[in-house]
């Protein structure tokens, strides 16, 4: 399984702080969040936010990175510490 | 050394603790403020979200980087979580060189990154306690560019 985690903004509009998705289906970030958004409309509308922000394993990377179970794949907004 | 904390920090106890070694020619220090008007809004307090592991380990990542590029002999980097109120310390970043470009720019730089790559998120609240997050500044990315070149 692979453990999906939203932060922020993201998770408020979804209302979800956390999932676990199946690795065979979500071999990579871009399949995975096809999939994700096929969930529903609204679903769709947020995680189609150009300015989505996407680590796997804790580090920022861009989707077309390999996914494989036991990852952990974390999706937000633009980060606005300092 | 980096500290992800709720508490407040004390400013003359982290200066302190950067000028222990002899070496020690120059100390820049920045800390970071809750302000009263952001993005024109009367800010009353706010509240700052952020990944556990995720951000120890980029505020590392950060420090590594800087620690490449120019000559630290020790560094700080604090960064609180939770609520805030107006006037307290959010950030705090010290830099311990032998001359002081290296620690002025190893200063910026680190905020720099830290305000475009660390998993911090600031929701505030206004007069009217209403709650919204803050967007992100696109001079935020543009600090950032002038050490990437781009």
């Amino acid at each position: 399984m692979i453990k999906v985690l939203f932060f922020a903004q993201i998770r408020d509009q979804l209302a979800t702080s956390e999932l676990q998705m199946p690795s065979d289906e979500n071999s990579n970030v871009q399949m995975l969040l096809t999939n994700l958004k096929t969930r529903d409309e609204k679903w769709n509308k947020v995680l189609s936010n150009a300015r989505l922000m996407v680590a796997v394993n804790q580090t920022i990377c861009n989707d077309n990175i390999d996914l494989s179970s036991g990852d952990e794949v974390a999706f937000f907004p633009p980060v606005t510490g300092g | 050394m980096i500290k992800v904390q709720s508490e407040d920090f004390n400013q003359q106890v982290e200066y302190d603790r950067l000028r222990k070694d002899p070496s020690v020619g120059a100390v820049v220090t920045f800390s970071g403020l809750v302000r009263d008007i952001n993005q024109g809004e009367q800010v009353s307090s706010l509240t700052l979200e952020h990944y556990p592991g995720m951000t120890e380990s980029s505020l590392a990542e950060i420090v590594k980087q800087a620690e490449s590029r120019w000559n630290i002999i020790d560094c700080t980097v604090i960064h609180r979580i939770g609520e805030l109120q107006l006037l307290d310390q959010i950030v705090f970043v010290g830099i311990a060189s032998l001359h002081r470009q290296d620690a002025f720019a190893a200063c910026e730089f680190i905020m720099d990154y830290l305000k475009t790559q660390a998993p911090f998120w600031k929701k505030e609240t206004n007069a009217q306690q209403e709650s919204y997050w803050v967007d992100a500044r696109e001079s935020d990315q543009e600090a950032l560019n002038k050490w990437t070149g781009k």
